[in-house]
This record gives structure tokens, C-alpha cells and sequence, in this order.
């Protein structure tokens, strides 16, 4: 992949909510953290980017690779043991992964516990009494997005080209089923799960907001500081009633484009002890 | 996929309802359940289509010595109709009375 | 002839009547490995064929849907004790997780914490057979995928949640990440953990990356007996329905974990930081880096 192909978003978004906030030694190029002030707190940003020079080679474009993932569970958990005794800070999970990293020593060190570690340390923070939200500002692909981000009390995106969901890589996806990319999209149009379109994943009821009007490549302030202020009320909403990960059950868009997991749960819990 | 329907006539009731099989490569599911009409329907939902003939000639043969009302459910993934019939057969026997 | 005379060997005769009355856990369907781990009559199962819960959105592409989406939850007991196993059929689809498949393994944990929270003990078991999620409902799989992930972070806080990889399909993408949350995992040597199979590693990385056609090779990345070895694992059987009982017993015997792996955020960035990704590294020389039993 060319220099010019690499996202730019989640450094873009890093920096634009950071504000100047001094940047947390992380030890990795590819790992930012900062404690920024939002909204007159203080929150803690993270965000994986790319890094030409990873020394691990199959994690040098935006993926979540093992020392990536591991870093986020640090980063995460040394927050949850400063608040532990004050205020919980928020954490803003800025999202724009391009997916997992794939490779034979990503598979041998286990890669999929270092993942989990990530998911992990984010519902811990959230089952803690932190305020946690993901900013979509990209690609949010399979693996990358459940370590980084889908543990969030609430999911935001930029409604904006570019800005997608997804459960893997449109060309890998081709050619995992093969269909044509082509194809895929035609079928994304008619089943909504299989969309890469953000817009249709919003019907799916998964998101808080999609944030619409804003240039995702090279945001002006103004439409910073609206960013910041959407992402601020996500913070004041999970504060008045957090929920967990089922909260995103309970909106009209999930009441039909989600029935079956409505239903699963209610026939399930009459079942239980029958 | 295919979905062919089916119906036969039925001497008695059933009282047993029964599952067999997975819908895996090469292999199907029934599930046969007691029905309120005095009749068995049938509802196939097949991964190959064109192949009614070859499904009515299977059916026609184990509904001949099946004479229950029920409600027979078939989802199939490219089974043999020697698996298909197997598979009825061993329905068939967990809802004998 | 004196009794003496015709005495045999017990040992090998236990051996023997041991190998004869070993059932394999890989050839059962999720059914029949869910009522194996149960004791007798106590097997009952929620949300099952007749309930026809299936996928919504197989059959709009013309897939044919299974009348359990692929995933059997069965309350009982096991050795008398309350009990609840999610078994995911590899056979259907690979036991890809959609919605409604997915969704059922995150109610029955969800329940299963309420249980506890209400003051009544059950011990959660996954039978993790299964690629990850299903393409054909990727986002909604996805999502429900990561309800899975919360349900057993929140769950292990009152009860080992206890994993079991068997194969021959494997513990593959999302679910890998359940795995690895799992308070305790025990692993067939026939089974593979690892995020991204082998084929997908093959197709995005190149076949000079990783052969999928090598098993060997795939194995000695990911298979069960080098998951074990490398601590990833906390028990490694033989296929049979009765060692894989008594496994369960034991860990959940062990109570919860002082901390559990994924947790261990210390001491697997320490390991890593040893580690020159420059410099070849196969499975045989982690096991000497990382043994099983190991805590830095």
C-alpha cells in the first residue's frame, strides 16, 4: 500500500480533539493516547495509526496488531487505576482500523488474546463508571473495531464517504464468498447487515449518532468543535443512564431491523426457567 | 434455494414431535410435529433446485407407509435421496406411537 | 482350574474397555456433545428446533436456514450441579455467528449472570466450534458477536466461564476473542485457535506467508496441543466425552483465576518486548519461550 493510500483520519481526529494536549508516551508510533480537555473535563483519547516503521511488518497500516492491542489494554486499565478513587474520566475511542493484522507470527503469539486484552480493558472501563464512546471516523473493520471501540457505551460516526463498518475487508469479503465487490454492494443494498455504506448500518439501530455534514479528511474548525459537541453529549447521556452493550436494542430502528435478536432474548428468558 | 410444498392424507393423529439431522454439506434436517389438519404437509426448503420430481418420488414412498397427521419441515443442503430417506426413517421412528 | 489362573491384567483390560467405551466429542453433532456433557436426564433444551428461531436474512439469499441457527443452549446439570452449555454446530455454516445464533449464546450468558446476581450458582460452558461471523449477516453478526464478548466479561465476575475448542472446525475470528476472555479454555490436540484462519492469512498475506495447505505448519501455530504448550490454554485431552466432563469439573473446581489471562496485560507485553519479529520464530521454539504453567 502507497504512502498516499494510508489513512490519515484517526491522526487527523486525534489531534483535532486533542487541542494540543500533550500525547502520552506510548512507545509505539502507531498507538496515540492523550488526556485532553472536553467540555471543560478531562477524557482520554486513543487512537491506532499507521506506522511505516512497526516492528511488526503486517501491522505498518492502521491495523490492530499485537503490540497495538496489548498497549490500548494498558493505556485503558492505568486510567481505570488512577480514577479508581475520583472522577472516572470518559475514554474516546477514535476509530479508523483498517482491520486485524494478518500474519504467521500474529498467529503464533496469539493475537486473538491480545485483541481480547483490548476489548477487555474497554468494558472493564465501562462496567467501572467510565464514560466510554467510539468515534468512527473511518474504517471500522471486524477484528480492529470489537478490540477497539464496540465495547463503547455509544458508537458515533462521520456520516461521511469512506466511513464504514464492517466484518471484513470489501475485497477479502469478495473473495472469502466469491462475488464480485461489485456484487457485494448490490447485495448490501437489499440486505442491510451486509452493507459497507454507513448510513445502512445506522438502520441496524447500532449507532448513537451518525454526524452528518462534517469532512472527515480535513475537518474545519467549526465542524471540530460541532464533533466535540456531539461527542460531549454522548458523555452527559451515558452519564444519565449508561446501559451496556443491550442498550442498543431498545431504539425504533433495532425494533425492526433487529427483531430476531428482540426476540431471541425475550423467548429465551421466558424459556429459562420453565 | 427451492421451496416445494407437499401434502398427503393422513389415518390418525400423531403424538410425538421429533428432530433429526443438521443442515450441513451433503445432509438435511426434519422435523416432524403433530398438525391440526387431518392431513401431512410438507414444506422442503433445498439448497438444489430443479430436483422436485426426484423429492416427490422420496416423499410419495415414506408417506406411503407414514399415515399420520403432521407437519413435516425439511431443510436440506444438497443431500442424496438415499440420506433424505434416512433421515425420514429415523424421524419417523422417534414418533411412532 | 484355580480362580488364579484366569486372572487378566486389569490394567490393560481397563485400558482396553476404556478405548472401547470412548466417545469422540469431534464426530457428535453440538446435540449430542451438549447431552453428553449433561448428566443423564437432566438435558433440556431452550430455543431448539421447534421453536424455529432461524436466520431472517439467510434465506433472503437464497440460503437454506437451520431451525436452530446453528447453536444449541441447554440447561441441566453437570455432576449435579447447575449447568448451562452453548454449543455452536460447525456443520452449519461453519458455525458462523449470525444474528439469531449469536444472539442466543449472549441471552444465555446474560441469564446465566442473572442467575447469579439473584443468588443461584450455574456454570457456564462454550462449545466453541465455529469461523467467527457469518458474511452473510456481517455487521449484525458482528455486533452481536461483541454482546458475546461483554456478556462473558461481566459473566466471569461471578463464575469461571469455561471454553472448549475441540474441532475440526476450529475457534476462528470474533470468537477467538471469546476464547481468549474465557476464565479457563480446554483444547482437543485436533483443535486450532487463532484469530484469522489459515486460508484468510493465505489470501491476504500470500501463500509464502503462510501455506494454508500445510497442516503441519498450521498446527504448530495454532493447533491445541501448541496452544497448550504456549499457555494459552489450560487443558489439553484426548476426544472422548467423559475426559472432556471431567476437565470441566476441574476447572471449575479451580474457582475464578487470580487474574485472568486477558488481564495479564504485564506480563504479556513483557513477553512480547523479548521478542525480535526480525528473527524466525516457530512453534516449537515458543514453547521453550512461553511453557504452559508459566507466569512472568
Amino acid at each position: 500500500m502507497s504512502t498516499s493510500e494510508l489513512s490519515k483520519r484517526g491522526r487527523t481526529w486525534f489531534d483535532a480533539l486533542a487541542d494540543g494536549a500533550q500525547r502520552i508516551e506510548t512507545g509505539l508510533a502507531s498507538v496515540l493516547v492523550a488526556d485532553a480537555t472536553l467540555a471543560d473535563e478531562r477524557v482520554r483519547l486513543l487512537a491506532i495509526v499507521p506506522d511505516l516503521h512497526n516492528r511488526f511488518p503486517r501491522a505498518r497500516h492502521g491495523e490492530v496488531g499485537l503490540d497495538e492491542a496489548w498497549a490500548l489494554a494498558y493505556h485503558v486499565r492505568e486510567a481505570i487505576a488512577a480514577d479508581r478513587s475520583g472522577v472516572q474520566r470518559p475514554l474516546i475511542a477514535i476509530v479508523d482500523v483498517n482491520s486485524q493484522a494478518y500474519g504467521r507470527i500474529e498467529a503464533l503469539l496469539g493475537i486473538f488474546l491480545s485483541l481480547a486484552a483490548a476489548a477487555d480493558a474497554y468494558a472493564t472501563a465501562r462496567m467501572s463508571g467510565h464514560p466510554v464512546v467510539a468515534l468512527v471516523v473511518g474504517k471500522a473493520i471486524s477484528g480492529g473495531f470489537l478490540a477497539h471501540g464496540e465495547q463503547a457505551h455509544r458508537l458515533l460516526a462521520l456520516d461521511a464517504p469512506g466511513v464504514m463498518v464492517h466484518a471484513m475487508p470489501k475485497e477479502s469479503a469478495a473473495r472469502v464468498t466469491r462475488r464480485s465487490v461489485e456484487e457485494l454492494d448490490a447485495l448490501g443494498k437489499t440486505i442491510i447487515p451486509m452493507a459497507y455504506d454507513i448510513r445502512q448500518y445506522a438502520r441496524l439501530g447500532l449507532l448513537h449518532e451518525l454526524i452528518t455534514g462534517i469532512d472527515a479528511d480535513a475537518p474545519s474548525a467549526p465542524q471540530i468543535t460541532r464533533v466535540k459537541e456531539r461527542v460531549a453529549a454522548a458523555i452527559a447521556d451515558i452519564r444519565v443512564d449508561p446501559g451496556d452493550l443491550t442498550s442498543r436494542l431498545n431504539n425504533p430502528e433495532a425494533k425492526v431491523h433487529r427483531a430476531a435478536s428482540i426476540e431471541v432474548r425475550r423467548r429465551l428468558a421466558e424459556q429459562w426457567n420453565a | 434455494m427451492e421451496t416445494l410444498n407437499f401434502e398427503y392424507e393422513a389415518k390418525g393423529p400423531l403424538t410425538r414431535r421429533a428432530h433429526v439431522g443438521v443442515v450441513g454439506s451433503g445432509d438435511l434436517e426434519v422435523l416432524i410435529e403433530p398438525a391440526d389438519k387431518p392431513i401431512a404437509q410438507v414444506r422442503v426448503r433445498t439448497s438444489v433446485n430443479g430436483y422436485a420430481q426426484v423429492w416427490k418420488a422420496v416423499l410419495d414412498r415414506f408417506f406411503s407407509h407414514f399415515e399420520h397427521a403432521a407437519r413435516v419441515e425439511i431443510n436440506d443442503f444438497g443431500a442424496t435421496p438415499g440420506m433424505v430417506a434416512l433421515r425420514l426413517e429415523q424421524a419417523g421412528e422417534l414418533v411412532k406411537p | 482350574m484355580t480362580p488364579t489362573e484366569h486372572r487378566t491384567d486389569p490394567t490393560a483390560a481397563e485400558r482396553r474397555d476404556r478405548f472401547l467405551s470412548r466417545r469422540s466429542v469431534i464426530e457428535m453433532r453440538a446435540r449430542e456433545r451438549a447431552q453428553a456433557l449433561l448428566d443423564p436426564g437432566s438435558f433440556r433444551e431452550l430455543l431448539g428446533p421447534f421453536d424455529r428461531l432461524e436466520s431472517p436474512w439467510l434465506p433472503l439469499q437464497g440460503i437454506v436456514p437451520e431451525s436452530d441457527d446453528g447453536v444449541v443452549i441447554a440447561r441441566g446439570e453437570l455432576a449435579g450441579k447447575p449447568a448451562v452449555i452453548m454449543a455452536i454446530e460447525g456443520a452449519f455454516q461453519g458455525g458462523s455467528m449470525g444474528e439469531v445464533s449469536a444472539s442466543k449464546i449472549a441471552a444465555a450468558l446474560r441469564l446465566a449472570r442473572g442467575d447469579w446476581e439473584s443468588g443461584k450458582a450455574i456454570l457456564p460452558v462454550l462449545l466453541l466450534e465455529t469461523g467467527g461471523v457469518r458474511l452473510q449477516e456481517a455487521n449484525l453478526g458482528e455486533a452481536v458477536v461483541a454482546e458475546i464478548h461483554a456478556e462473558i466479561i461481566a459473566l466471569r465476575r461471578h463464575v469461571p466461564v469455561i471454553g472448549v475448542i475441540h474441532g475440526m472446525v476450529g475457534c476462528f475470528g470474533g470468537m477467538s476473542i471469546a476464547a481468549g476472555l474465557c476464565s479457563y479454555l480446554v483444547v482437543l490436540p485436533q483443535a486450532r485457535l487463532g484469530l484469522n484462519g489459515p486460508e484468510v492469512i493465505e489470501q491476504e498475506a500470500g501463500i509464502d506467508e503462510l501455506d494454508a495447505s500445510d497442516r503441519r505448519l498450521i498446527w504448530s501455530l495454532m493447533g491445541g496441543e501448541q496452544r497448550y504448550e504456549t499457555g494459552f490454554a489450560d487443558a489439553l485431552i484426548e476426544d472422548d466425552a467423559e475426559q472432556l466432563r471431567q476437565a470441566i469439573r476441574d476447572l471449575a473446581a479451580r474457582g475464578l483465576p487470580a487474574r485472568h489471562r486477558s488481564e495479564a496485560v504485564d506480563d504479556y507485553q513483557r513477553r512480547l518486548a523479548k521478542i525480535d519479529p526480525t528473527r524466525p520464530l516457530d512453534g516449537p521454539a515458543l514453547r521453550r519461550l512461553w511453557p504452559q504453567g508459566d507466569r512472568q
